[in-house]
């Protein structure tokens, strides 16, 4: 299993990722790109993803809907920039419960010899925004990678599940 | 909220310096002395006891005095705490990229299935 990088520095309204697939990018890049496949995998556990648009082109839109047990939908939108490729593509993200709060995401995805690498370059209006979207509402100034924090954590105690 | 923040930065302003964390990390072994905190370092006593003012302050140890000693322990909850407030935004990409690695490897073998001419009718781009 491939391990999720993260990093979240202070002060820059920016979060980037960083994760490892077992698979050639041309699939890596369907599983993102096709409605369908999309559908299938994106999203919080326990909810269901319909995919309401996805034209995937410059000046193109999307949508999508997560909807949770309850029957709650979390709508999201957002407009492609460029000319989308296994390269990468660039897009625009807003949920409908925050309008006008929008972040502009950047897919990177590298082909390493049958594998890929997905990167993924968040960012948003403000660093209070970011702090909004990654954790809920508790803005936090974090200084140091989440690496050494993630290696003392790892070293010293163990994880609660 | 804003308490919770507040003492969130605490944790994070004390666990930005590399000595603070080598001091926590000594912790995990057990409590400690500040004489024995002291030993690894090329720093003073008096700077080991002000790393360990800074990390009693943000929750992330607490002293007791055994006789004339005075013993560091390290608090691990502040830790999750500081840890958690990424983990929704991993939590979503963790789970959802674990779900794409299953659908790329059903992709992939139904790709080779195909290939291998079990006669299902669609050819594989």
């Amino acid at each position: 299993m491939s391990e999720l990088k993260v990093t979240a520095e202070q002060g820059v309204p920016q979060v980037l990722t960083e994760r490892e697939f077992d698979a050639p990018r041309e699939l890596v890049y369907r599983a993102f790109t096709e409605p369908e496949l999309l559908a299938q995998w994106l999203g919080p556990h326990g909810y269901t993803m319909k995919v309401d648009r996805y034209d995937l082109r410059d000046g193109g839109t999307w949508r999508y809907t997560h909807t949770d047990q309850e029957g709650n939908e979390y709508a999201f939108h957002g407009v492609f920039h460029g000319e989308p490729s296994p390269e990468g593509m660039v897009q625009t993200f807003e949920f409908e419960g925050a309008p006008g709060h929008v972040s502009m995401d950047t897919l990177m995805l590298e082909d390493h010899d049958g594998s890929t690498i997905v990167r993924t370059n968040t960012v948003f209006q403000s660093v209070e925004a970011r702090d909004a979207m990654v954790e809920g509402g508790m803005a936090v100034g974090m200084s140091e990678g989440y690496e050494q924090l993630d290696e003392l954590l790892n070293t010293s105690l163990k994880p609660r599940h | 909220m804003a308490t919770a923040q507040a003492e969130l930065d605490q944790v994070f302003g004390a666990l930005a310096d590399p000595t603070r964390r080598a001091i926590l990390t000594r912790l995990t072994e057990g409590d400690a002395s500040v004489a024995q905190l002291t030993a690894p370092f090329t720093v003073s006593q008096p700077a080991i006891s002000r790393h360990l003012k800074v990390l009693e302050r943000a929750g992330l140890i607490s002293r007791s005095r055994k006789a004339t000693v005075r013993l560091s322990h390290l608090e691990a909850e502040p830790l999750r705490e500081a840890t958690a407030w990424l983990a929704d935004y991993r939590e979503y990409w963790e789970e959802s990229y674990e779900r794409l690695d299953a659908l790329l490897a059903a992709l992939q073998e139904s790709n080779r299935t195909d290939t291998n001419g079990s006669s299902t009718g669609r050819s594989t781009s």
